[in-house]
């Protein structure tokens, strides 16, 4: 969707470019940040994307076509644009302002209301602040507007500027949770300047690391925290999250492990006695035959509902607590836990159960984790051990 | 005093309605100027806009008898030369606070909307004059005032206005017609004064309206 060839920027006369010789592609619908400390050209490469700075040589492709061949104006009506200083004009109401684009494509009032009403529920705030002015807002909401202002004419592409560099801790957090989840579910390409690590490991599918003006790595963040290119990279991840971030990138189905003991939904409950008596479980899991999950039942519910219930369909419970193989252990690891289950069955994104993750399982990794410790970097290359 | 008005009642009327026509055609054409002027001058490098403001101010520091007595062997007498002073006086506060007022309109704002796709004309009517509108009023306001008291000087070149009133009166040492020139000049700037700052609130958009009370 978009690409970078040899793109390179100069200012002026000075000596060293601001961007030297850029190549990159970027996949439709991809998460991309940029990084690197201050000067190393992160904003400047975003700039030159919607043309708020000129390249100085080479081409940047837009859906393959060369974007200074297009009018510059058109151009940037049709990529969403954040900043860190938000910048909602002041003079303007809060529907005026998320519907800017849409004044300038002149779009129907009709429209244009439609559509605010549209997006200022997609941000979870009530329709009353369309009305409002921007002073009247916080700084979060204020900038939760200028997210909705950059997605209204619904451009494939977003740049986004340091967009919540000025926030506070809490409100960037449920800000990137927000940010992530619209690039999920409207399926839009965001470029996206931080210099905040953390930032960029939550948010990112691929990561640009740069550093005076040249790429340094380009990788899943997964990737860079498992093999940084060099010390810079290292240095700039830092190595209390080269450490904490092995099991940090460790997916549920990493640690998945045994086969769980299952049972269909058809079965009699006695069939289902005496499976766990068998296997010497309290508890199934109880799969149709496509092996996708319906629920659970343990001894307890036979116990109960022997006399009213036939099959296992009947007295199952049908809520059952289940992870994806694909989710960061990060993310689920708290909730396993919390639960008090002494296991958690795993599912793929159709449903379907491939294994479970065990209380014993979490206990191993934490041992790991906390014996790499005093390892050092040795533990890179033996991670596979650890699952 | 019913005296005076009864001999001078109708002329004080024509006096004053004279002025008020050389003071607001002059105004209005420093507007005219001055704005789009000024708004040029903040698209310019900024070395260039700070001596061009500097040479305008100095064409200001000109005594305005001066003035006026130069444009009679160019433009004659009367209103017209009158006015055409007027107007190079009205030019550097509106040109100096649009310069300044456009300039110091926020840039995040500005550069919001140039990612947003505004065109340059776009930016200008729908950003950066509506930002940078109070301080614009208020070089208006301080142009409006000071020529209003100018403008009496427009008697010299035969221009009319209250200023007849007070040459009159300097000449036939009647201290009863210099007041009857300068006390309704000075009422005119003053009035001139308030119409201009309703007009300013007006003018100005509710959000800005709020969040300026709110920062002071």
């Amino acid at each position: 969707m978009l690409e970078f060839k040899n793109v390179t920027k100069r200012y002026g006369n000075a000596g060293r470019p601001a961007v030297n010789n850029l190549n990159l592609k970027i996949e439709k619908g991809e998460f991309v940040c940029f990084i690197g400390p201050s000067g190393c050209g992160k904003t400047t490469t975003m700039k030159m994307i919607n043309r708020l700075i000129d390249i100085t040589e080479g081409e940047i492709l837009l859906n393959g076509k060369d974007i200074t061949k297009q009018d510059p104006v058109q151009l940037r009506r049709s990529i969403g644009y954040v900043i860190q200083q938000i910048g909602l004009m002041p003079h303007m109401t809060i529907k005026e302002n998320i519907v800017l684009v849409g004044t300038l494509l002149k779009w129907s009032q009709e429209k244009k209301d439609a559509r605010a009403k549209e997006l200022i529920k997609m941000v979870g705030l009530p329709e009353e602040y369309l009305e409002k002015y921007p002073h009247e807002l916080s700084g979060g909401q204020q900038q939760r507007i200028g997210v909705l202002r950059a997605l209204a004419a619904n451009p494939p592409l977003i740049l986004m500027d340091e967009p919540f560099g000025a926030l506070d801790p809490i409100t960037r957090d449920s800000l990137q949770d927000e940010i992530k989840k619209l690039q999920r579910d409207l399926g839009i390409t965001i470029v996206f300047v931080t210099h905040d690590m953390d930032e960029a490991l939550k948010l990112a599918d691929r990561i640009v690391i740069m550093r005076e003006g040249e790429v340094v790595q380009v990788g899943t963040p997964e990737e860079i925290l498992r093999n940084p290119a060099n010390e810079f990279v290292e240095e700039f991840l830092g190595k209390e999250r080269l450490i904490q971030g092995r099991p940090d990138v460790v997916t549920v189905g990493q640690i998945t492990g045994g086969t769980p003991v299952t049972i269909s939904p058809q079965d009699s409950l006695k069939t289902a006695l005496m499976v766990m008596r068998d296997k010497k479980v309290d508890s199934l899991l109880v799969v149709d035959t496509d092996n996708v999950l319906q629920g659970y039942i343990d001894i307890e519910m036979v116990n109960v509902s022997h006399k009213t219930a036939e099959t296992v369909e009947e007295a199952m419970e049908k809520e059952v607590f289940a992870v994806t193989e694909d989710s960061l252990l990060r993310d689920t690891v708290h909730k396993i836990l919390r639960r008090g289950f002494k296991y958690v069955p795993v599912i793929d994104c159709d449903g379907r159960l491939t294994g479970i993750v065990t209380r014993a399982a979490l206990a191993n990794l934490l041992y790991d984790t906390i014996w790499g410790d005093g390892m050092e970097f040795e533990e890179s290359d033996s991670g596979s051990q650890e699952q | 005093m019913m005296e005076f008005f009864a001999n001078h009642g109708n002329e004080l009327l024509f006096k004053t309605w004279e002025h008020i026509f050389i003071s607001v055609t002059a105004i209005l054409l420093g507007v005219i100027v001055a704005v789009p002027l000024g708004v040029l001058l903040s698209r310019a490098a900024p070395k260039f806009s700070d001596r061009f403001i500097t040479l305008v101010g100095v064409l200001q520091t000109i005594p305005s008898l001066a003035i006026l007595a130069f444009f009679i062997p160019i433009f004659g007498v009367g209103k017209f030369p009158a006015i055409v002073a007027l107007f190079f006086y009205s030019l550097l506060p509106i040109l100096r606070n649009t310069y300044v007022g456009i300039r110091d309109a926020d840039r995040a704002v500005i550069e919001a909307g140039k990612g947003m796709g505004m065109t340059t004309w776009q930016s200008i009517v729908k950003i950066e004059l509506p930002l940078a509108l109070p301080v614009i009023m208020a070089g208006i306001r301080l142009s409006t005032v000071y020529l209003i008291g100018w403008a009496t000087l427009a008697a010299f070149v035969g221009g009319g206005g209250l200023g007849d009133f007070i040459f009159d009166g300097l000449n036939l040492y009647r201290p009863d017609l210099i007041l009857a020139g300068t006390i309704p000049a000075t009422i005119l700037a003053i009035l001139a004064d308030r119409l201009l700052a309703l007009l300013e609130y007006a003018w100005t958009p509710k959000g800005l309206r709020e969040s300026y009370k709110k920062a002071t």
